[in-house]
Parts: structure tokens; C-alpha cells; sequence
């Protein structure tokens, strides 16, 4: 049985303008040890998407469809129910390691805090745990460090301690939301690495999002490119990088300035034309309409299907469909 | 027309003393050091210091960028508000047109600063919410006494610039996306006719497709006025891309410099070679 089965999300969001769609038809499959990555730009879902799998959409916003972890229906589940699997059975890791751990509380009490509320530990058990999996994610010197405050580590400490404390109950699906946004290049990698190790180590699913490629392409096994609340392409991540089936692939991957790259000092980037719509007034068709290069009168109709590519890689795009 | 005009007069005015040193570089840096005092650790023991700068030197030369990259703590920022006049070093000097920013008064340095302007890192932050954006785009010709007419024509003129609409300067900034924000920030830097535009992290709090946008803005504003860039961030992509020279700061330090193609394909230093191998390869 896959650890995560996400069919038809659709996610709701009040706003000034009525309720909008945020997040339409998500579908996705993720086995134990699996790792996926959402890629995408601010506003197309992605994070509430993440929220919505832990059950903290905010407040009017409202999820249909169906979200089984281990076979469980999550949609509909009421707070307590959901207080019970958070933490225990899935955690997650956010962007900001400072405002996600709590600056009044010393780490060793916030990292055995999930040990103490799921596992009924004591806290002698609890403390002792804690060390553990400090040690674990590579803080030396755990044990006399337990009763330091948040402030007193470096940002890239912190994001290991908020890993530990995501890590403690042992969950089956962990959710890392650009974990490694905050953080400097050289822990980027480090923080990434830990991660995956963990994954292998544990046999937990790991849903990654970034906005950033390099990472994407790096450290995940299955990729989902989302523009506009849609899923525009999707597929094993080495099969989505080389075949950039999708235009708003293609164009994020081009617009990106990289390292040592075949043009010249002074070239200019590539760029797409326009910006990211917002929600409330997504076109109709296919979300990416208007600023793919490709825009025909037949992407403002309606939204294309996802078209089989082979190997499970799909996309979104008319001129997929009309290829034979 | 005239008006505008006149504010160019003005502007070479201020820069003809720079026009005796072309010779040498529009900006010098040297031995730019710079510490912190932080909070005492013993009732009546000394303030330790941390050294956030320590000895930096580079010249820019008019119409060239420089960049400048490296973790957060090595001093990236505090080397822009020293060169930005924003803090007093404790050693060292920053030279603009020949003239040592952090020995000049008061009003000479107000004065001054039409040649060098900033955009941060977050447009989200740096615009202020309750003004319009022509105002906020028009606000450091105030100082400089221009009147009324002058500033409104400026501020058009520098929204066309960066691809803004006239129109747009009756809007407040919350009615603008990330992009174009940024946009409005490299307006306000703009409308003076800086000879140098110093920008601290530009596009990290931008989208990949925006940032592209702002990258190339940023390139083509710098080669049609002939301005020097020092372009400040932790991307190793993005400077590589605009600039001509890139400097290496770890620890306060310079530990290397060169042009791009030579750092990072043969980094000499270790942490160069750290922050080379750190960067996210695609498939």
C-alpha cells in the first residue's frame, strides 16, 4: 500500500473576490522511500498544497477530493484525529528554521515534545531520545547542548534541529517545504544530503518543494512542475529534465542563469514574457496561456488533459495531444 | 525638457570632479575594515568585538561590475552599507569620484549621494506602503532640490526606464507583484543618474521566471547609461552572469578575485572550491 495517495486535491481559498480555486486536480502516488519534488513559482500551490497533506489549510479554505495516508481518508478527519497523526505519523519540515522552533523553550524540550505527546515516553526517556536523534542529524555535542535556546545555534543547526524534531516519532510521510530556502549554498547541499539519508535509512516518503530546480533535479526520484494550482507536467525526475516536455518547463529551466554555461558573459537570459497570474483571474484553459510562446486560440478553451509521455511521464499541453 | 536638462547640468556639475580622475577607478576601496561591538558578557568587562571587515580593497572602474559573494557572516552586507556611506568604517576609506565618502559632511555627502544609489534585497520591505510610487521613485531628487515638475517628469521618465507604465505612479506598492516591485526599486535608484548602483541580493526574493526579467533589466540599464554595478549575493549564477570581476569574501576577508570564468572553473581557494561544488547542478 503507498504510504501517500493524493486523487482529485482541489483546494479552495476564500478572497476578496469569492472563493478561488488554488489547487485543481492533484493527483499523486508515493511509496515507501520514495522522494518527490513540487517545483514551481510563488502562487501556484504548491505550499498550500503541502498544508493541505498535514491538515493546516487556514482558516475557510476548503480541500476536496481524497488524501490517504497508509489507506487512511484525511479529508474530513476532525482536528483531534488530525492532532494524532501530525508529528506522529507525518511532520514537517518549513522554511525558516527561527520561527518555526520555539525561541522560549530550550531545544531538548522542544525536540522531545512530539516523543512525550505520541509515544507517552517520560522525560527522562524522552530527553534521552532527543539526544539521539540530535546526534543523529549532526549536532555535536548533543547531550550538553540539550538546554540551549534556539538562538544560540547558526541557521544551519537549527534546520537539523527542526529535522530532529519532524524525525522523532519516526514518520512515515515527511514533508520538507524549502527547507533550504534560508540557508546558505554550502549547508544547502548538507541539509539536502541529510535528508536523503534519512529517507533511505528510515524507508519514510519524502515530499521535497522548492522553487529551486538545482535542487529538485538533484535529490528526488519523481518531479511535479505546478503553474497556476495545475500540475503541467509530472514524471521521473531524470525523464522531466531531459525531455522539458511542458513549454513552462522549458522556459524556468532557460531562464535560470547557470554556473559556467555555454553563453557568453553578457547574453541575455531568456525570460517569459509576463507574470504569474493571479488566481482569481486564471484563465480558463490552460493556465499557462498568454505567456507560452506556443499560445494558440485552442489553450484559452478549455484545460488540456495530461498526456501520457511514457514511463509515467505526463504533461499538459495541446500540442503533446496533437502529436501522435 | 528644459527642466530635465537642467537637472543634467547639475548632475555633471557634481561629477566634474570625477572627470579629472578618469584615470583612475570610479570607486576605491581600501583597507576597509569594520567591527561590531556586542553586548558585554561580564558586568564591567570589555565589549568583545566582532571584526564583520577586515582590510578590503578592490577598485571598480566606471562602466564595469563587480561582484561580490559569499555565506551570510563572511560581510557581504556590511561592505554595501560602508560603500553606500550607511555605517562608518573603523579603518579604510571608500573613494567615489575621488572624493573619501566617509570624510565629507554632512550636506556634502547628502549631496553626493545622487551618485550612488541602492536597491535592497526585498521589495516587500524596502517601499514604503502608504506612499504612491511616483513619490517613492522621486524622493532622493528632493534633496537635491528639484522642484515639483522636475521630479514628476523624472519619475516617468525612470518608470519607463524599467519597463513601468506612467500611469503607474499613482498606485501604491501593494497593487505591484514581487517583480515589478523590484522594478520600482531600480527606479528610485535610477532617477538621480547614479554613476553607481550598489544591490544587495536583487533577485533572491524574486521567481525564477521574474528574476530573469530584473537580471536582464539590470544588465541593460548598466550598458546603456554606463553605470558601474557592485552586485552583492550569495548566487554564484547570478553574479557569474552580470558580472566582470567577482570577489571572494569569506570571514571578513577577500580570499580571491577574478573574472568568473576563472574562479569558477579553476577556484583556487578552499571555499571557493566549497562554494563552486556547492551549486546545484541540473541533470
Amino acid at each position: 500500500m503507498p504510504v501517500l495517495e493524493v486523487s482529485r486535491l482541489t483546494i479552495a481559498l476564500p478572497t476578496a473576490r469569492g472563493m478561488v480555486q488554488a489547487v485543481h486536480d492533484l493527483d499523486l502516488t508515493l511509496a515507501r522511500g520514495q522522494t518527490l519534488g513540487i517545483i514551481g513559482e510563488s502562487g501556484c500551490g504548491k505550499s498550500l498544497t503541502a498544508l493541505a497533506l498535514m491538515g493546516l489549510l487556514p482558516d475557510g479554505a476548503r480541500a476536496s477530493g481524497s488524501i490517504r495516508l497508509c489507506g487512511q481518508e484525511l479529508i474530513g478527519l476532525d482536528d483531534a484525529a488530525l492532532c494524532h497523526l501530525r508529528g506522529n505519523r507525518m511532520a514537517m519540515v518549513f522554511q525558516e528554521p527561527m520561527t518555526t522552533l520555539n525561541p522560549v523553550h530550550s531545544i531538548g524540550r522542544q525536540v522531545a515534545e512530539p516523543l512525550r505527546l505520541h509515544q507517552g515516553l517520560s522525560a527522562r526517556q524522552a530527553r534521552a531520545q532527543a539526544v539521539a536523534l540530535l546526534e543523529r542529524v549532526g549536532i555535536a555535542g548533543a547531550g550538553a547542548r540539550l538546554d540551549a535556546y534556539p538562538h544560540q545555534f547558526s541557521g544551519g543547526q537549527r534546520q537539523r534541529i527542526c529535522i530532529a524534531m519532524a524525525l522523532a516519532c519516526g514518520p512515515e510521510l515527511l514533508i520538507a517545504d524549502e527547507p533550504t530556502t534560508a540557508l546558505d549554498v554550502t549547508l544547502q547541499r548538507q541539509i539536502l544530503q541529510l535528508l536523503a539519508g534519512l529517507v533511505a535509512e528510515q524507508g519514510m516518503a519524502l515530499v521535497l518543494i522548492s522553487h529551486d530546480l538545482g535542487v529538485i533535479a538533484e535529490h528526488v526520484q519523481h518531479t511535479l512542475v505546478m503553474y497556476g494550482g495545475t500540475v503541467v507536467e509530472a514524471g521521473p525526475t531524470q525523464a522531466v529534465f531531459a525531455r522539458l516536455a511542458h513549454p513552462y518547463t522549458q522556459g524556468l529551466l532557460a531562464a535560470r542563469p547557470h554556473l559556467g554555461g555555454t553563453r557568453g558573459a553578457h547574453a541575455r537570459l531568456p525570460t517569459i514574457a509576463g507574470s504569474v497570474p493571479e488566481l482569481a483571474q486564471l484563465p480558463p484553459g490552460c493556465p499557462f496561456a498568454g505567456r507560452c510562446p506556443h499560445t494558440e486560440d485552442a489553450c484559452h478553451a478549455a484545460l488540456p488533459r495530461a498526456v501520457e509521455l511514457g514511463g509515467g511521464h505526463t504533461a499538459r499541453c495541446i500540442r503533446l495531444q496533437d502529436a501522435p | 525638457m528644459t527642466a530635465i536638462n537642467s537637472i543634467a547640468v547639475d548632475a555633471f556639475s557634481t561629477s566634474a570632479e570625477g572627470q579629472n580622475h578618469s584615470d583612475t577607478a570610479l570607486l576605491q576601496v581600501r583597507g576597509l575594515s569594520h567591527h561590531y561591538s556586542l553586548p558585554r558578557t561580564r558586568l564591567l568587562g570589555p565589549r568583545p568585538r566582532l571584526a564583520a571587515l577586515h582590510g578590503v580593497d578592490f577598485d571598480l572602474q566606471a562602466g564595469r561590475s563587480l561582484g561580490v559573494v559569499g555565506e551570510s557572516g563572511s560581510g557581504k552586507s556590511t561592505l554595501a552599507r560602508l560603500v553606500m556611506a550607511l555605517d562608518t568604517p573603523s579603518a579604510g576609506s571608500v573613494r567615489l569620484l575621488g572624493r573619501d565618502l566617509h570624510r565629507l559632511p554632512a550636506a556634502a555627502l547628502r549631496a553626493a549621494r545622487r551618485d550612488f544609489q541602492m536597491v535592497f534585497q526585498d521589495p516587500y520591505a524596502s517601499l514604503d506602503p502608504r506612499q504612491r510610487v511616483g513619490r517613492i521613485v522621486a524622493e532622493p531628487l528632493q534633496t537635491l532640490g528639484a522642484t515639483r515638475q522636475q521630479q514628476h517628469e523624472r519619475a516617468a521618465q525612470a518608470l519607463a526606464e524599467v519597463g513601468l507604465r506612467a500611469g503607474d505612479a499613482h498606485k501604491y506598492p501593494h497593487e505591484f507583484s514581487g517583480g515589478q516591485r523590484q522594478r520600482i526599486a531600480i527606479a528610485r535608484a535610477l532617477v538621480s543618474r547614479p554613476r553607481l548602483i550598489v544591490a544587495d541580493e536583487p533577485v533572491s526574493a524574486l521567481d525564477v521566471s521574474v528574476q530573469a526579467q530584473v537580471l536582464n533589466l539590470l544588465q541593460d540599464l548598466q550598458q546603456q547609461h554606463g553605470m558601474s554595478l557592485l552586485l552583492i549575493s550569495h548566487d554564484l549564477a547570478v553574479v557569474s552572469h552580470l558580472c566582470d570581476e567577482v570577489l571572494v569574501l569569506y570571514q571578513g576577508r577577500v580570499v580571491e578575485r577574478g573574472t568568473p570564468g576563472q574562479l569558477f572553473s579553476s577556484p583556487r581557494h578552499p571555499y571557493t572550491q566549497a562554494l563552486v561544488q556547492a551549486a546545484p547542478r541540473l541533470l
